[in-house]
This record gives C-alpha cells, sequence and structure tokens, in this order.
C-alpha cells in the first residue's frame, strides 16, 4: 500500500513542531530535551476547552499542525487515532475515587475517560462528521494506527489523518506501566501524489522479523522506547533525512521515498 | 465495498451463552436484566450480568490474562465450535493472513480498580501481582485472542465506546480489501465494572429498573456485558444459498457533545446512509432495523428521527437491549449477531419491557418478537465522542 505524506505533526520533549524538529531528527540540530506543553484547544467552545485532559490537547495539537502544513480542511477529513492507553491522570482520578466509600466519579471525567476522547473532542472542534476511529495495541499501536489510516487512505481513495499519542500515567498506575513522557504525532496521508507531498510511503508486511528500526541519537532513542506513539519516530527521521530507504517496525516494512 | 461471508458466530450474553440459547431467548422475549447484585455495587439499577463467568477458567499458559474482559471473550470463544472455525481457516489461510480486529470500551479496568483498594498502606503501591499490560490496557483482547488463537495476522483492538464491535467490521472490511488478510476475526468483549456502572450514574442514566427502549415513559440504560465474535471470510470463496453477508459499513461522527447524541439524529443518520451507499441498496430494501436504542430520554428520541427521516418505507424497528442490556462496547456484535439471526431463522425480534411506545415518534417499532422472512438488516450502533456505526447483512441471492 502506498501513500503520500501531505503533512507532519509532533509534540514531545525537545521536539515541538514539525519545522523545528526535522532538523533535529535530520541530524542538524543537535537534541535538548525540553518538556513541552500542548496548548489549549482554541477552536473549542469554552465548556468543551476547560473540559480537554491532556491526551485531548495534545492529539488536536499534533493534528492541526499536520492539517495546516498540507492545506487540507479538517471539516472532511477521515481520521484514526491510536494510542496505548487513555488519558492518565483522568484513569488515575476515577481508579481513586472508585477506591473510596462513597465513589462519586465526576460526570466529565466519565466521559473524558473512553479511549475516543480526542476523536470525540476532534470533532467538536472541527466540526467534521466525517469517519473517525480509536485504536489500541499497547505498545504495538502506531504500527496498528498507520496500518489502519494507509488502508483506509488506499481501499476508500481518500485522505486519512492519523495521530499517534500517548501520556504517562501518575502513580501508583505508572509503576505498573511506564511511559517516559508524553509524545503525539500526526501524519496526513494522501491516497495520490501531488506538488505537496514531503513523501512517498509503502507499507507491507513484513517477510521476516527485522529488529526495529533505532533512532541514531541516544536520547531521541531513549524517547521512541519510552512512550509506545515514538515508536513512530524512525519514519519522521527517514522523511526529515530526505533519503530513500526501508525502516522496520514491529512486523511492517515501510519503504519511504522522498519526494 | 465487497460483500463478505459471516461463515461462523460465537456469543454470551445474560440472555443466554451460544446462538440456539440466544436465539431462544430472542423468540420468547426473556430478558437477562436482574437487579444489579454485581460485586460491591450498592447502585438502584438493574444489569445483565452473565452469572457463569466466575467459573470460566483461561488455559493455565494464558493465565496472566485473567480478567472478567477476557472470562468473557473465553467463555464467548468456546460457543458453537468457534474456536474449531478459527483454527480451519488458519489451516486454510496461514496464521498471517488472519486478522484480529476487536472492540471493547472498558476492558480489564475491574482489575485496576480492585488493584486501588488493594494500594499499599504506605507506599500506595499496587499490588505486585496486577499485570496492568493484560487485563487493564485496551489492547489486552486482541494479545489474549492473538495467542489463544493462534492468529498471526494484522491486530488490534478499536475502542470507540458503544460503537467498538460496529467499528471492527469496518476495518476487517478494509483490511481484507487492501489484501493485507484473507480472513478476519471480529467483535470483542465488555465487562461490568464500577467505572461504567458509576460513571453512568454520574450522568443520571442508569434506570432504576428495566429499561425500556423506546417507551413513553423510559428512564434510562441498564448495563450488561456480552462477549461475542464473527469470522468474516471473502464472499467468493464459499457460497450457500441462506448464508449471510455483511454487506455494508457506514460511520460518522455527530460533532455534537462528548456524552449527548445530537437531538435530531444528524450523525446516526450519515451514518445509516454511508452504510446504504457501501451496500449499494437504497432504504426500501432494509426488512428491519435493529436500533442502538439505549432508552435515554434523549437518545431514543433522536434515533427515531434519524430512522423515520431516511426510511419512508418505515421498516419494522425494535432495540434488543431490554433483554441483554447495553452492553456498551460489545453492544455492535451483540446486535449484528441478532441480526444475522434474525436472518437466518426468520425472525422479527420485538422489545422486551417496552410497554407503550413513545406516542411521539413516528418510527414502526416491534412490540413482541414473531416469525418473518427477512433478508437484509440494518444495524444501529452509537458512542460517547459521537462515533456513529451502521452495519448492514443480507442473505445470498
Amino acid at each position: 500500500m502506498q501513500v503520500f505524506v501531505e503533512g507532519i505533526g509532533i509534540i514531545a520533549p525537545g521536539l515541538d513542531g514539525w519545522s523545528a524538529a526535522r532538523f533535529v531528527l535530520a541530524g542538524r540540530a543537535p537534541y535538548e530535551n525540553q518538556p513541552v506543553r500542548p496548548p489549549p484547544v482554541e477552536l473549542l467552545p469554552p465548556a468543551e476547552r476547560r473540559r480537554a485532559g491532556l491526551t485531548v490537547r495534545l492529539a488536536i495539537a499534533a493534528g492541526i499542525e499536520a492539517l495546516r502544513q498540507a492545506a487540507r480542511d479538517p471539516a472532511d477529513m477521515a481520521m484514526v487515532f491510536t494510542a496505548s492507553g487513555g488519558d492518565g491522570e483522568t484513569i488515575h482520578e476515577i481508579l481513586s475515587v472508585l477506591s473510596t466509600e462513597q465513589r462519586e466519579v465526576s460526570p466529565t471525567r466519565f466521559h473524558n475517560s473512553v479511549h475516543n476522547a480526542p476523536s470525540g473532542y476532534w470533532a467538536v472542534a472541527t466540526g467534521s462528521r466525517a469517519p473517525s476511529t480509536s485504536l489500541s495495541a499497547y505498545d504495538r499501536s502506531f504500527v496498528a494506527g498507520l496500518l489502519e489510516a494507509t488502508a483506509q487512505a488506499t481501499v476508500q481513495n481518500r485522505p486519512v489523518t492519523l495521530i499517534a499519542y500517548d501520556v504517562p500515567y501518575p502513580d501508583p498506575l505508572h509503576a505498573a506501566r511506564p511511559i517516559g513522557s508524553l509524545f503525539g504525532m500526526a501524519l496526513v496521508l494522501a491516497p495520490r501524489g501531488s506538488d505537496r507531498v514531503l513523501a512517498a510511503v509503502t507499507v507491507a508486511a513484513a517477510d521476516t522479523e527485522s529488529p526495529a528500526t533505532r533512532m541514531a541519537d541516544a536520547e531521541l532513542e531513549r524517547l521512541r522506547l519510552g512512550n509506545p506513539a515514538a515508536r513512530g519516530l524512525p519514519l519522521l527521521a527517514a522523511i526529515a533525512r530526505g533519503d530513500e530507504g526501508t525502516i522496520h517496525l514491529d512486523g511492517i516494512d515501510i519503504a519511504v521515498l522522498p519526494a | 465495498m465487497l460483500p463478505l461471508l459471516i461463515s461462523h458466530l460465537s456469543i454470551v450474553s445474560s440472555i443466554g451463552a451460544g446462538q440456539s440459547a440466544t436465539l431462544s431467548a430472542l423468540r420468547s422475549g426473556t430478558s437477562g436484566l436482574r437487579a444489579c447484585g454485581f460485586e460491591t455495587v450498592a447502585l438502584p439499577t438493574y444489569v445483565g450480568q452473565v452469572e457463569a463467568l466466575d467459573a470460566c477458567e483461561l488455559p493455565k499458559a494464558l493465565a496472566a490474562f485473567d480478567c472478567r474482559n477476557n472470562r468473557l471473550a473465553e467463555m464467548a470463544l468456546g460457543q458453537d465450535g468457534f474456536r474449531d472455525a478459527v483454527a480451519a481457516a488458519v489451516a486454510k489461510h496461514g496464521a498471517r493472513r488472519i486478522g484480529l480486529f476487536l472492540g471493547t470500551s472498558t476492558s480489564g479496568i475491574l482489575q485496576a480498580e480492585l488493584a486501588y483498594r488493594a494500594r499499599d498502606a504506605t507506599t500506595g503501591a499496587l499490588p505486585a501481582d496486577f499485570d496492568y499490560r493484560r487485563t487493564h490496557n485496551t489492547g489486552s483482547l486482541a494479545a489474549y485472542l492473538r495467542q489463544r488463537l493462534g492468529i498471526a495476522g494484522v491486530s488490534f483492538v478499536v475502542s470507540c465506546a458503544c460503537a467498538s464491535t460496529a467499528k471492527v467490521f469496518g476495518s476487517a472490511a478494509r483490511m481484507i480489501e487492501a489484501g493485507l488478510c484473507d480472513a478476519a476475526v471480529v467483535g470483542g468483549a465488555d465487562s461490568l465494572c464500577l467505572t461504567t456502572l458509576y460513571g453512568f450514574h454520574a450522568l443520571a442514566l442508569n434506570a432504576p429498573g428495566p429499561c425500556r427502549p423506546f417507551d413513553e415513559a423510559r428512564d434510562g440504560i441498564s448495563i450488561g456485558e456480552a462477549g461475542g465474535f464473527a469470522l468474516l471470510e471473502k464472499s467468493q470463496e464459499v457460497h450457500g444459498r441462506d448464508d449471510v453477508l455483511l454487506l455494508g459499513v457506514g460511520e460518522s461522527n455527530d460533532a455534537y457533545h462528548m456524552s449527548s447524541p445530537h437531538p435530531e439524529g444528524i450523525g446516526a443518520t450519515l451514518a445509516m446512509q454511508r452504510a446504504l451507499t457501501a451496500a449499494r441498496l437504497v432504504p426500501a430494501d432494509i426488512d428491519y432495523i435493529n436500533l442502538h436504542g439505549t432508552a435515554t430520554r434523549v437518545g431514543d428520541a433522536a434515533e427515531d428521527l434519524a430512522v423515520s427521516a431516511l426510511f419512508d418505507n418505515r421498516p419494522p424497528c425494535s432495540s434488543t437491549k431490554g433483554q441483554t442490556g447495553h452492553t456498551l462496547g460489545a453492544a455492535g456484535i451483540v446486535e449484528a449477531i441478532v441480526s444475522v439471526l434474525a436472518i437466518r431463522h426468520g425472525l422479527l425480534p420485538g422489545s422486551a419491557h417496552t410497554e407503550t411506545v413513545d406516542p411521539s415518534f413516528s418510527s414502526r417499532y416491534q412490540l413482541v418478537s414473531e416469525p418473518a422472512r427477512i433478508d437484509t438488516v440494518l444495524s444501529n450502533s452509537f458512542g460517547f465522542g459521537g462515533g456513529n456505526c451502521s452495519l448492514i447483512f443480507g442473505r445470498t441471492r
């Protein structure tokens, strides 16, 4: 399946936005691990903006950046969201409240706890009634999302935006599922080439189990391993370098051809 | 879209285990809803609980996956020869050519709820035997079935609240059409937990008695639990006169609110229209609609508007949630299976607990089950976050 990358969004420590991050990922600027805060979602009405948790802000910021770059209207864009887990703080708060005698769960926390919360807020923010799905496959969540988005773009012959994100849990869940730092990225994938394409990407099931492509920089490699969404970093690095080549993710091979 | 053959099914819910028990409950209108006595829950509400679950055991080698949700999946896999059917498909196509697309909303979160209660008094640490990855994590269900069924193809969990196990049909259809797999196991499980019971209570959406879909006196949902699976294969490979096919999938978003449906059912209408377009059918082709019909004031009214606006032919419709309860992330597969059983066995399902249909509604609501020839069914599943999915099933001609 071949698709064409029209836009990229990224928010992670030291990688705040594609225009700066691409130099770091290409190895042309040093990586500096600096904390990053996803901004409030300006597109949401004030009440929803206040209710939006970290995963919602992270996913939407990455998606909007990618769509602006691609000059695509979010209002009719098919969406694929993928994440290992939900909003860490929300889940922790609900589990904490449920362990008390009163068990008074906040209604807002409850609707924010669904895995597809970013998708729901995205639709409210953009007014899009296009299809949207939300996936999970633990550490293979990025691969799952890439396959779903690529298949949709190919079979339904329409552009699809993939958003991969994950955030750390607070303790004590953090000890059971350590996620290093937040990471969000987005790719606008089109079924056909155009003058705005950054790279052509061919995704195929791997015939043999090759080890996953690593990041050359030790800090970026730590980032890749520390967050399921960051397993997509080698793909972004390949696009940033502008080299032709093949990278390996869990069970798939991705051939990257620069524009 | 290319039609897909529904070659095998398996189901467990509060109305029974297996197709035969489910069919006979659908015929008689028996309800699985009882006053809630689940775990330590103290809420004045009814639930559709699968009683036999406590006795269900996972294979020893996979014991680390043990949680209510994976038990529900295991119990469903054991019905109607489903595991053998998957083994035959694996032998025929190869393990890497079978896809696995499953849905759940809360996965094994009950394990995390129990673990939080058992936190260490001084350190606050969770008990050492809490296995996040294999129980609580949303992807756990797919990881369990991958190992249990020996499937090595593309696999993931779709978690779109109450539309989850309807949307898995869409993922499977696309993956098969894209050539990534030759067949797929779809479905999933959603099990009772405190998060949903107390969460819906916080939203004042739990009915005090058994839920009454489309009734003028409806007053909320009854949460249920269920597991179910379908094996999908390319339709040209197997031909039978009364085989049932997946003909269309339609997905949309309300773009309205996180936990309230669009009051005019705009997203619901779009999902149904898109399913009809995908199936190359028109509203007059639909013989029966299995409604989402959760029995909330707003949700049922919006769905009635959407159905009435689109279907001039007024096909009979009903919600079967008065029998099974709202099985949340499993509702899509449960009602897909109800739809297939309706076609195969000539059954127009009724609506347990519904007495007087809301007089302001215009759709043709079926109160009592009756025999009828049904060739084509549309099934609706709508979820939190405004995600909607409609499926169309039909008999081979």
